[in-house]
C-alpha cells in the first residue's frame, strides 16, 4: 500500500545556523498511529510543523497523500490537521467561533452539525458560547483539537498531546485518537513520554539529535530489542563470572552479587533450564530470582544514549 | 469621531473665524479632506500591523500557515479587512464634518478612488509593519513617529503655497503631499499638486507595498522561521 505521507531526505537549518535536521526519510502508513519519539530538542515539532507548512524546509520533499507539500500546497494541506505543541489560542474568540473559523479557513462549507458533533465528543458543547481566555489550559487544548478536527482531516498531527494535560484528558484524548483511527484517520503524535507510545502507536520513530534513529513496528520492536533478563540473587558475591559459563550472555551487577542473564524470548530454546544446572554444577547458589522484560523506555535510552 | 469633532473646534472653529479664505473655500471646508486623510492614514497603519502582529505574537499565525490558502488570498484577507475598517471610518469622519463645516464633493467617483486607494495602500504598508516588528513598541514607532507628523506637515491644516518658497520644495519630498492634495482636488478642484501626478504617486506606493507583502508571504519571511 502505499504510504499516506513520504518524507525523503528532509533537512532543515535554522537561521542561526543550528541544524535541527539532518536528511529525515519517513514513510507514514494509511491508517495508523504513528509516534515520533524523542527528548526535547530531538526536531520533533520541526519535522511537524515542515510537514505543515509552518517552517519552510532546507532541502528535501514531503508528499501527503499523493500532493508535494510546497507545488501542490492547497491540496496537501487541506488533508492535514495540526495540534500544535503549544497553546495558541484567540484570547477573546468565543469557543465555538474559533472553531467554525477553522472550517472555514481550510474551505470547507459550513456545517452547524459537524462542529456541534465535535464539540460534543470534545466535551466543549457547554462552553461553546465563552471567551476562550476563560477556560482552563486542559480546555484550551481541547479548543485546539476541535480546531484541527473542524476540517476533517485526513492526517492529523499532535505534538506532544499529553504535555501539561490532566489525567483524565490524557485519557480522553486517547480514546479519541483511537476512535479517529477507526474512521480512517491517520495519526502522528510526538511524544517524549514513553508510555504514550507503548500505549497508544502501531509504529514507533524514535529521533535523537536531529536524526531518525530508528523505525519500527512497536510490537516488534519490543519483541526484537525488548529481551528479557534473568536475575540471581548470589548467597555469595562472586569476583568474576565463572570460567565454565563463558558461552552465557552473562553480567555482574551490585559488586558481584547479582549475576544478569539475558536472553531472547523469541529463541525456541532460552538456555534458563541449562544455565541454572550449569550453575548447580559450579556450585554458585541463589537466594532468589526474578525476570523482566525491557520497556520501550530501556530501549529509548539505550538507543539515545549510545549515540554521541 | 471624538477627535475630528476637536479638531473642528480647535482648529475650524476658533481660528477660522479668523483666517481667510484658502483658494476660494473656507478654511473649515478646506481641513476637511485631510482631516479625513489623516484619520485614514493612522487607522489604516494602526490597525492592519495590529491584524498581523497580534497573531504572530499569540502563535495562533500556525493555523494560517498550515491553511490550504495561498499567499495572495491571506493579504486579500488581512489587508481587505483592514482597508474595510478604515474606509468606515474615513466616512464616519466625513459624515462627522458636515455637523461642523458645509463642504461639496466636485468629484465623489474620484474621492473615494483616493480614499480607497489610500486605505489600501496604507493597511499594506501597515501589514509590513506588523511583519516586521518584533515589539508592540516597534508597532507604534511608524504611526506615531513618522505618519503622524509627515501628515499634520503634509497639508492637512494648509496650503502649500501658504509657506515660503524653500519649504515648498522640501515639502515635496513628503508622499502624504500627494494624497492630501490630490483628495482635497476632488472635492474642491483646488490642488497643490497636479492631480495627474498625485494619483501615479498613489498608485506607485500601492504597488511597491502589495509587492512587499506578496514576497513576504510567499517566502515567509518572518512568518515561518
Ligand atoms: N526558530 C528556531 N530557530 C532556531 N533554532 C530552533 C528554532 N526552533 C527550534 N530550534 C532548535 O531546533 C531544535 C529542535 O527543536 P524542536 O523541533 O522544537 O524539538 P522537539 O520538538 O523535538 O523538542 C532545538 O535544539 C531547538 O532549540
Ligand atoms: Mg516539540
Amino acid at each position: 500500500m502505499q504510504p499516506i505521507i513520504s518524507i525523503r531526505n528532509v533537512s532543515k537549518t535554522y537561521k542561526g545556523g543550528f541544524t535541527a535536521l539532518k536528511s529525515v526519510d519517513l514513510e507514514i502508513n494509511r491508517g495508523e498511529i504513528f509516534a515520533l519519539l524523542g527528548p526535547n530538542g530531538a526536531g520533533k515539532t520541526t519535522l511537524i510543523s515542515i510537514i505543515c507548512g509552518i517552517v519552510n524546509p532546507s532541502g528535501g520533499e514531503i508528499i501527503a497523500d499523493g500532493h508535494n507539500i510546497l507545488t501542490e500546497q492547497r491540496l496537501a494541506r487541506k488533508k492535514i490537521g495540526l495540534v500544535p505543541q503549544e497553546l495558541h489560542t484567540d484570547a477573546f474568540e468565543r469557543v465555538i467561533d474559533t472553531v467554525r473559523f477553522s472550517r472555514g479557513l481550510f474551505g470547507f462549507p459550513r456545517d452547524e452539525a459537524k462542529i456541534e458533533e465535535i464539540l460534543r465528543k470534545l466535551s466543549l458543547w457547554e462552553k461553546r458560547n465563552e471567551k476562550i481566555m476563560a477556560l482552563s489550559g486542559g480546555m484550551k487544548r481541547r479548543v485546539m483539537i476541535a480546531k484541527a478536527l473542524a476540517h476533517e482531516p485526513k492526517i492529523l498531527f499532535l505534538d506532544e498531546p499529553s504535555a501539561g494535560v490532566d489525567v483524565e484528558l490524557r485519557r480522553d484524548m486517547w480514546e479519541m485518537v483511537r476512535a479517529l483511527r477507526e474512521s480512517g484517520v491517520t495519526i502522528i503524535l510526538t511524544t517524549h513520554y514513553i508510555e504514550e507510545a507503548e500505549e497508544m502507536a502501531d509504529r514507533v520513530g524514535v529521533i535523537s539529535k536531529g536524526e531518525l534513529v530508528l523505525v519500527d513496528e512497536k510490537n516488534s520492536l519490543m519483541k526484537k530489542l525488548g529481551k528479557k533478563q534473568l536475575t540471581l540473587d548470589l548467597q555469595t558475591p562472586l569476583a568474576a563470572i565463572p570460567a565454565g559459563l563463558g558461552d552465557y550472555a552473562l553480567e555482574l551487577a551490585d559488586e558481584g552479587r547479582k549475576l544478569i542473564y539475558s536472553f531472547d524470548t523469541q529463541a525456541d530454546d532460552t538456555g534458563i533450564a541449562m544455565l541454572l544446572r550449569r550453575l548447580n554444577e559450579q556450585g554458585v547458589d541463589f537466594k532468589d530470582l526474578n525476570t523482566e522484560q525491557s520497556s520501550l523506555e530501556d530501549i529509548f535510552v539505550s538507543l539515545v544514549s549510545a549515540r554521541p | 469621531m471624538l477627535t475630528t469633532s476637536l479638531y473642528f473646534i480647535v482648529f475650524g472653529s476658533a481660528m477660522g473665524g479668523r483666517m481667510m479664505e484658502v483658494g476660494g473655500v473656507s478654511y473649515g471646508a478646506f481641513i476637511v479632506p485631510g482631516l479625513v486623510m489623516l484619520s485614514i492614514l493612522t487607522e489604516s497603519v494602526s490597525n492592519a500591523s495590529f491584524g498581523i502582529y497580534m497573531p504572530r505574537w499569540a502563535g495562533t499565525i500556525y493555523e494560517l500557515l498550515s491553511a490550504p490558502v495561498s499567499a495572495i488570498e491571506a493579504v486579500a484577507g488581512y489587508v481587505g479587512a483592514a482597508a474595510t475598517k478604515s474606509l468606515v471610518i474615513g466616512l464616519v469622519t466625513l459624515a462627522t464634518a458636515r455637523l461642523f463645516v458645509d463642504y461639496e464633493i466636485q468629484h465623489p467617483l474620484w474621492a473615494l478612488a483616493f480614499l480607497v486607494l489610500t486605505c489600501v495602500s496604507f493597511c499594506l504598508l501597515g501589514f509590513l509593519i506588523g511583519v516586521l516588528a518584533d515589539s508592540f513598541e516597534r508597532l507604534q514607532i511608524v504611526p506615531v513617529m513618522v505618519i503622524m507628523p509627515l501628515t499634520f506637515l503634509g497639508g492637512t491644516f494648509y496650503s502649500l503655497s501658504m509657506l515660503p518658497e524653500f519649504w515648498q520644495k522640501v515639502i515635496l519630498f513628503n508622499p502624504i503631499v500627494y494624497l492630501i492634495s490630490g483628495f482635497r482636488w476632488s472635492f474642491y478642484g483646488v490642488a497643490d499638486v497636479d492631480v495627474g501626478i498625485s494619483i501615479a504617486a498613489i498608485i506607485g506606493f500601492l504597488v511597491v507595498c502589495f509587492l512587499a507583502v506578496w514576497w513576504i508571504f510567499k517566502t515567509g519571511y518572518r512568518l515561518k522561521n
